[in-house]
């Protein structure tokens, strides 16, 4: 199968803006909103769906000439459950903090519709190097959503950013951003809003994402049909000067 | 009489105080995919509310009289998304086959109730706090009316939406997230309902 040139790349980057499954696509949203309070709970929930998206995609799509037609969906959703029953028992034994933050959420990944969406519109039915390529450009963007949700839920929310709490490998910092602290993390002064760390933070935070993205979206069509006017217009001009001129030629 | 009082307790605080939908964030995709109208809301409300408790009366003995004395604790998830999976499949049959009517109003829905997170949620949390066979119906039942009882009201809400003078950038979705965001800042006023009687 002969292949356009830059195909692997665009693969890869279709997942983080054009078709980013939280943003656009608007899946995956509980997740997204219960593991959001903290930075580093963003990054581990998008780390282990990223793993299971990996190891599923490849899986299926190596398996996809061997399932049945039939019983296709049940067949990709054990291969789900074995992958995320395997990530969370290593999670349990190398990160328990992450174990204990994420709670039941790591067994929701099974029910996560990017995985299931995933395995039926592209692994079972393209190759192995392309699903690769496609669960880590999808895996990336789904994380990355996380982390930028998780942003402004962090900062507004407790008026810092907090490493060294789940990944318990990097010492524990704060970065205090609107509340400031003394060396001995003190607080002096706090602007914090409490709110955003609670649910309605979160609903808040998803709904301006994505309106956002609905201001940007409606702001590039309508210059696009201001153009496309312009456009004919001009054209319209043009051939009437063009006639204009060819009737005083006569 | 106690043990009454405590079940009934168990229930309203699941259903409402610790809601699944606004502040354990099960089920947002069916949330906002099925609340257009109030009737699909209320079909897709009770759907799951039917597939909640029999899964969690399925899972409970599935997990405490199979899976631990087999010793295979660890393939709780693959068992209860199996049994989740065929039971969606068994409902959907049984409705069909008494009651084409009722299959009319849930048909449709059944098969998204699968990957609906409230009912896996709902099974895997009994499981990881080990609670008791009566204390796991406690959860499911107010868990699943909780799910009906938000769906319905903010299907309702939607409904106003529609015809609401929103910004453009807001309309559809933001807009309805702001709503439940409204939603759960009410709900969230509800905590520490029952301090004073358990």
């Amino acid at each position: 199968m002969a292949k356009e040139k830059g195909h692997t790349k665009k693969n890869f980057l279709k997942g983080i803006l054009i078709e980013n499954p939280l943003f656009v696509s608007v899946l995956g949203t509980c997740p997204a909103l219960a593991t959001t309070k903290t930075i580093e709970a963003a990054i581990g929930m998008g780390l282990l769906f990223t793993i299971v998206l990996i190891c599923s995609n490849v899986l299926v799509s190596l398996l996809r000439k061997l399932i049945p037609e039939e019983i296709k969906t049940p067949a990709y959703i054990v291969i789900i459950a074995t992958f995320v029953t395997i990530v969370k028992m290593l999670t349990n034994a190398f990160l328990p903090a992450l174990y204990s933050t994420l709670g039941v959420f790591i067994s929701l990944i099974v029910v996560n519709c990017i995985v299931l969406g995933r395995a039926e519109a592209y692994a079972s039915k393209n190759g192995v190097f392309d699903s690769f390529i496609d669960a880590c450009g999808m895996g990336l963007g789904y994380t990355l959503a996380l982390i930028s949700m998780a942003l402004f839920r962090e900062i507004l929310g407790s008026g810092m950013i907090t490493f060294g709490e789940i990944f318990t490998f990097i010492p524990l910092t704060r970065i205090p951003i609107l509340t400031y602290m003394k060396s001995d993390y003190t607080v002096v002064y706090d602007y914090s809003i409490s709110l955003f760390s609670t649910p309605v933070g979160a609903f808040i935070v998803f709904a301006f994402i994505l309106g956002v993205m609905a201001f940007i979206k409606n702001r590039k069509n309508e210059l696009k049909t201001y153009q496309e006017r312009q456009e004919k217009l001009r054209k319209a001009a043009e051939a009437k000067a063009a006639s204009m001129q060819g009737g005083n030629q006569q | 009489m106690k043990e009454i009082l405590t079940f009934v307790l168990a229930i309203v605080s699941a259903m409402l105080i610790d809601n699944v939908v606004l502040s354990r964030f099960y089920g947002i995709c069916p949330f906002l995919g099925v609340s257009k109208k109030v009737k699909s809301a209320l079909g897709m409300g009770i759907a799951v509310v039917f597939v909640i408790v029999l899964a969690t009366v399925i899972c409970w003995p599935l997990y405490n009289y199979i899976l631990v004395p087999a010793g295979i604790e660890f393939m709780d998830t693959v068992a209860y998304i199996l049994v989740i999976a065929s039971l969606v499949q068994l409902v959907g049959l049984f409705i069909k086959k008494h009651s084409p009517s009722l299959y009319k109003t849930l048909g449709i829905y059944l098969p998204l109730i699968t990957t609906n997170c409230a009912v896996l949620g709902v099974a895997q949390g009994n499981t990881d706090q080990a609670l008791s066979f009566i204390d796991s119906l406690a959860n499911g039942l107010g868990t699943s009316l909780g799910f009906l009882f938000v769906i319905v009201v903010f299907s309702c809400i939607r409904v106003r939406l529609e015809s609401a003078n929103t910004p453009k950038a807001l309309k559809g979705l933001p807009i309805a997230l702001i709503t439940a965001a409204i939603m759960a800042m009410a709900f969230m006023g509800l905590q520490g309902l029952f301090s004073g009687i358990v």
